[in-house]
């Protein structure tokens, strides 16, 4: 039999919004806060640029490829996504879109999903300037890129489930600025063996090879998972005071 | 035609707890660290009844919304808001509970409208909540601001669209905390309606203003600094003398 609060509460369940929806609205207005801010990608963009210009004078080469060639550009997609996890749940914090959001009759995991595709997003817009950027600057021939770019889908994919939970976690943190890089990094060497694993084969010199690709593809795509599964089953725990 | 508050009104009232109670704190503490900000309080406010909460800076007032909220566990105690016990069902009571804190809850880099909109879509409102943004807006004298960043707004004008926030998904629970902050006289006359007694909603409102305060209530709950209970029983029961003693005589 019902009780009364489930009574009371059954008209508002027909109108609690399904995760999907909650998911969209949080992305939505995170999209739209960046497109007019410019506070994120931007800055990861000029970041990354900054950082190929330091490695082609640094290194004193023209050209790199294969394992040289996949760590200059994994290294600096990762440190610019550090900006953008950084940044992650600013208004959250500060304008009290958690409490908003918690009071609000829907699944945490909307908030992790959205900002999980946000930050995919950013990374997507970053890889949309910096990989070209860094054929100019690097590459011999362009030929290893199209693969390379089902490798860092995958590798976003393991930077945002990681990211977000980091972020969220060091946001309510005075040191926030600290923790997220320092714990981060550590959870994210998986990632960037398996990352680089697969992008030193798409970078050889002489063009590009497929052999143990496919390894390293799984190894990224198995770490998406357990880390979007983990996320997905902790959050609202973490978004608990 | 339908003013904004029958179109903010539920068209079928919600069914009170079984215990007649909206909110029911038992021996309820709060810690944080070494430091108690609650100590055993225990009220209990029938549905569709206003508690007004007394007490000086420190007293613990806005930690005991943030619990009722649902925002924060309590150390030690049972809380039950809407019949829900806290925190196991807190999912079932959040989107019936509606707070109006020191902090508007608005991104500032959004409009009034789309701050809104977006909290009318996390409620689930049925065409994102238009009719009941509008309406609201209108009440408060907003409409023409509506499309403004928050952030180049004044502090009135965001405590407006706060208001209009916390109310836009109809809640059975009101918690308030100085709902007048930052209003002028017409402003404060124009969202008073708002925040006021209406059938079926319960409210808890903190104040500082002892008198307006006691006018409005039928239950009181007077604090202490360091969050210990000087009262808590019917408004009939404390006069405005005994309320401003607990603030050291000057509230």
């Amino acid at each position: 039999m019902m009780s009364p609060a489930d009574a009371a509460g059954a008209g508002r369940d027909e109108r609690r919004p399904s995760t999907l929806a909650a998911l969209r609205a949080i992305l939505a207005k995170d999209l739209r806060v960046e497109l007019r801010t410019l506070q994120s990608v931007p800055a990861m963009a000029l970041f990354a640029i900054t950082t190929f210009v330091l490695f082609r004078y640094g290194l004193d080469r023209e050209s790199l490829s294969g394992g040289l060639a996949a760590g200059v550009l994994l290294a600096t997609v990762l440190f610019a996504a550090i900006l953008a996890v950084n940044r992650l749940f600013v208004a959250e914090r500060d304008e009290g879109g958690f409490d908003a959001i918690r009071l609000a009759p829907i699944d945490g995991s909307a908030l992790l999903g959205a900002k999980a595709a946000a930050l995919v997003i950013y990374l997507l817009v970053l890889e949309a300037i910096a990989v070209p950027a860094f054929g100019l600057f690097f590459l011999d021939s362009w030929s290893g890129l199209a693969p390379l770019l089902g490798v860092l889908l995958l590798a976003d994919l393991g930077l945002a489930a990681t990211g977000v939970l980091v972020s969220s976690i060091a946001a309510n943190s005075r040191a926030r600025d600290l923790l997220v890089p320092l714990v981060l990094l550590p959870l994210l060497v998986p990632v960037m063996i398996a990352a680089a694993g697969a992008s030193q084969e798409l970078l050889a010199a002489g063009g590009p090879s497929y052999d143990g690709v496919a390894k390293w593809l799984a190894v990224l795509a198995f770490y998406d998972m357990t880390f979007a599964a983990v996320g997905f089953a902790v959050y609202d725990y973490l978004l608990e005071d | 035609m339908a003013d904004a508050t029958s179109v903010q009104r539920r068209a079928d009232p919600a069914t009170p707890p079984a215990s007649g109670y909206a909110v029911e704190l038992s021996g309820v503490w709060r810690e944080f660290g070494d430091r108690a900000v609650l100590r055993d309080v225990t009220v209990n406010v029938p549905a569709g009844r206003t508690l007004v909460v007394l007490g000086p800076n420190g007293a613990g007032k806005t930690t005991l919304l943030r619990i009722l909220a649902t925002l924060l566990r309590p150390t030690v105690g049972g809380v039950s808001v809407l019949g829900c016990a806290l925190p196991r069902d807190a999912w079932r009571a959040r989107g019936r509970i509606g707070l109006l804190g020191h902090e508007p809850l608005l991104y500032r880099d959004l409009t009034g409208a789309e701050n809104l909109r977006f909290q009318a879509r996390l409620h689930g409102l049925p065409g994102d909540g238009v009719e009941q943004i509008r309406a609201l807006l209108d009440r408060v004298r907003m409409s023409r601001r509506a499309n403004e960043l928050v952030r180049n707004l004044s502090a009135g004008m965001v405590q407006r669209l706060a208001v209009c926030r916390a109310l836009l998904h109809d809640p059975e629970l009101l918690l308030l905390d100085e709902p007048g902050s930052h209003l002028d006289p017409e402003a404060a006359a124009l969202v008073e309606p708002l925040v006021g007694p209406a059938p079926g909603r319960t409210r808890v409102v903190v104040t500082h203003d002892v008198d307006a305060g006691l006018a409005e209530a039928n239950l009181v709950l007077a604090l202490r600094a360091g969050g210990s209970v000087a009262y808590a029983g019917p408004a009939s029961g404390l006069s405005a003398g005994d309320a401003r003693a607990i603030y050291g005589g000057a509230p």
